[in-house]
């Protein structure tokens, strides 16, 4: 039996409540808080004990999608990345690079919201880049 | 948050979330805090209980109102005129800090003509705040040794957005309520990194750190720390598109493409039809999400991302507190750290400066052209509590901003003009509409949804009705009505509750099924460009209504 916990920050709110999350043997279990954590003091929200839940739904988008007519069909990663990489580069080329533009994530890291203004600036060349701090 | 940044140069929470419980009055508007951020209502409670006086102004009956010391229904989008009824009485009493307003702020003599319109008999007939309610609430806020305003989305969601915010920092420094501890305008940030999402550069006028992309000397220093080639001329110059613009630029044919980060425009948007048509008229549609969102769903290509707990990196929460995630688990499947997938997508289109072994790599790149994370790194978030600014190794952040002297210096005061909302309520859509959150579901619901212990909770979308208007429509709670705007048509279950007033509807927008912002429209603050979620006009009809056409 393998059990761990790690600490990290609940993906909901603004509020930046602490939280451990159980493994146990590479399954993920329930938010237990955190009892030092400045802002939320040992507590957290209905939404933050549950913020397992949809990690583990079998919803989960596991492989790459390409669209074919009217479907979304399975593609590796190498087919998907190949596509989108053509794809931009040349609306770009023939439009410009303000014909494109890029919704960071309020969901996502300070990291990944960097590196994708950062590839909207120098790699497309283009400050169409926003996210949903207005909605 | 450009009307922080007017006032005071710094768009962020002035004040950390533990100082909260150091105030001795709070005026709560327009954030349902308990629900929307519950582990701050219960800070604000807390913080009652131990001598603060709870006000809250909300044109809902919310769930902090039933505590509050004063709760005082507002009619929506009045609020420029309600705080300039504050600070009318305000000065009528002496009740300014003069030292304060002298030493540390300009623009006060224009404040001051301004207000001077705004009696408490005008300002009732606007609000519908009672007279000798707005003078409770003006003596308890200024009399305060220490008084705090916290505000959300019910603030800045309005085509006045900017004005309403502006107003609220023209009365807290009218009362010498900034930059000190338990005071401060607080806005309070509605995802775990929002406030991190703009202060490492998504948006469209500013690099990270909110260095502007029409400053020279700015772009010069990250076109050479990012070592922009040759052939590219430089960083772009001129600011981009905001996310309401961008739609409207989709819709006209001007954007071609688009790549959306984990976001879902499709439901939370206003006018959702318009986004559906504008995003269905890209010639390519890129969606990095964890789920087949409502706007997955029109992509040409969707990436599978990771979840929170499946990956490294950092959040800024509300009170500017960076904060370490970390992974706990892999991916399913085949899906991948989304900072892995940004990666790969950049190189693959030719992009220099994307081999990161770690997140911290990034991070540590980040920092050193950011100047409020400048102090900040991986081993010292292992070990201490950081609020940006934080400048220096030897830098231990900032817990209340603004503390000797305002971030742009001097503290402006904005003469501000009450001005309605851009849609009121007429013959043919009587009533008006806003919305919001509930506590079991967040945002579009992809993922409460999708959490069996919060969707057993609220499994549908409602409207909130007031038992005057259920009675005169002859509907039943948990009966069917149709809900129409200008934009578009709804079925939704009626909730009949006196959280709101006559007249007045509430939906949150949740549920993809019976969208509120089917319902909503795309007018914009001038400034901030934040649509007006808050106030539209709707009519509500009793069951099913095939007939039923937006114009």
């Amino acid at each position: 039996m393998n059990y761990k916990t790690v600490l990290t920050v609940c993906p909901y709110c603004g509020c930046g409540c602490g939280m451990y999350l159980p493994v146990l043997d590479g399954q993920l279990g329930q938010p237990i808080p955190d009892k030092t954590h400045p802002l939320s003091e040992g507590r957290l929200c209905i939404k933050g004990w549950a913020a397992s839940e949809h990690v583990v739904s079998p919803d989960r988008l596991t492989q790459p999608l390409v669209r074919t007519g009217d479907d979304l069909k399975q593609a590796t990663w190498d087919e998907a990345l190949d596509l989108v990489a053509s794809r931009l580069m040349t609306l770009r080329d023939r439009h410009g690079p303000d014909s494109l533009a890029f919704l960071c994530s309020a969901k996502c890291t300070n990291e990944e919201n960097y590196l994708l203004q950062k590839f909207a600036r120098t790699t497309v060349g283009t400050n169409n880049v926003d996210h949903c701090a207005r909605l | 948050m450009a009307g922080l940044v007017t006032a005071f140069g710094s768009g962020a929470m002035t004040n950390s979330v533990p100082e909260i419980e150091e105030a001795d009055c709070i005026l709560v508007t327009g954030s349902n805090t308990s629900e929307n951020h519950p582990l701050i209502g219960a800070r604000i409670l807390r913080a009652q209980r131990k001598g603060a006086k709870l006000v809250v102004v909300d044109p809902r009956h919310i769930h902090l109102a039933q505590f509050a010391d004063i709760y005082a229904r507002s009619r929506p989008g009045t609020d420029v005129a309600w705080v300039n009824g504050l600070m009318h009485i305000i000065l009528t009493e002496g009740w300014e800090d003069r030292e304060f307003i002298a030493a540390r702020t300009d623009g006060f003599e224009r404040l001051k003509e301004k207000v001077a319109e705004y009696s408490p008999e005008r300002v009732e007939a606007i609000t519908g705040i009672k007279q000798g309610q707005l003078r409770e609430i003006a003596r308890l806020y200024a009399g305060a040794e220490r008084a705090s305003i916290v505000y959300a989305m019910g603030i800045t969601q309005h085509t006045t957005g900017t004005d309403n915010v502006l107003s609220l920092a023209n009365l807290a420094m009218l009362t010498g309520n900034v930059g000190k501890r338990g005071t401060g305008v607080n806005p309070l940030r509605g995802q775990n990194n929002v406030q991190g999402a703009c202060d490492v550069g998504g948006l469209p006028n500013v690099f990270p750190g909110y260095q502007q992309v029409t400053d020279p000397k700015v772009r010069e220093k990250f076109e050479q720390a990012w070592e922009i080639k040759p052939e590219f001329k430089g960083l772009p110059q001129e600011p981009g598109l905001t996310l309401v613009e961008m739609m409207n630029a989709c819709a006209e044919g001007t954007l071609k493409s688009m790549f959306i980060l984990a976001e879902n425009p499709v439901l939370s948007d206003p006018d959702v039809n318009h986004v559906r048509e504008a995003l269905q008229n890209l010639k390519f549609l890129v969606v990095q999400d964890i789920f087949l969102t409502e706007t997955a769903e029109l992509a040409d290509v969707v990436l599978p991302g990771s979840s929170f707990a499946e990956r490294d990196g950092t959040v800024t929460s509300t009170d500017r507190s960076v904060q370490r995630m970390r992974k706990a688990v892999e991916p399913p499947g085949g899906a991948l750290p989304d900072w892995e997938i940004i990666c790969q997508v950049a190189k693959r289109c030719g992009g220099n400066g994307f081999e990161y072994d770690s997140p911290e790599e990034v991070f540590a790149e980040m920092a050193h052209l950011t100047p409020i994370y400048g102090g900040i790194n991986y081993s010292r978030l292992e070990n201490e509590w950081l609020r940006w600014p934080c400048s220096s190794p030897e830098d231990l952040g900032t817990e209340f901003l603004h503390h000797d002297q305002f971030a742009k210096g001097r503290g402006l005061f904005t003469a501000v003009e009450y001005r309605e909302p851009v849609e009121l309520p007429d013959e043919q859509y009587p009533f008006m509409l806003t919305t919001g959150r509930q506590i079991f579901h967040y945002h579009t619901g992809t993922m409460t949804r999708r959490s069996p212990s919060l969707a057993r909770e609220v499994e549908q979308g409602f409207i909130e009705l007031s038992p005057y208007d259920a009675l005169q429509l002859g509907v039943q709670d948990g009966e069917k009505v149709t809900v129409a705007s200008r934009r578009g048509v709804i079925e939704i279950k009626v909730k009949v509750t006196s959280t709101v007033s006559r007249g007045l509807v509430f939906i949150p927008f949740h549920f993809a099924e019976s969208a509120a912002n089917v319902l909503t429209h795309r007018a914009l603050d001038p400034v901030a460009k934040i649509p007006e979620f808050k106030v539209c006009a709707v009519s509500v009809s009793r069951g099913p209504q095939p007939d039923v056409r937006c114009d």
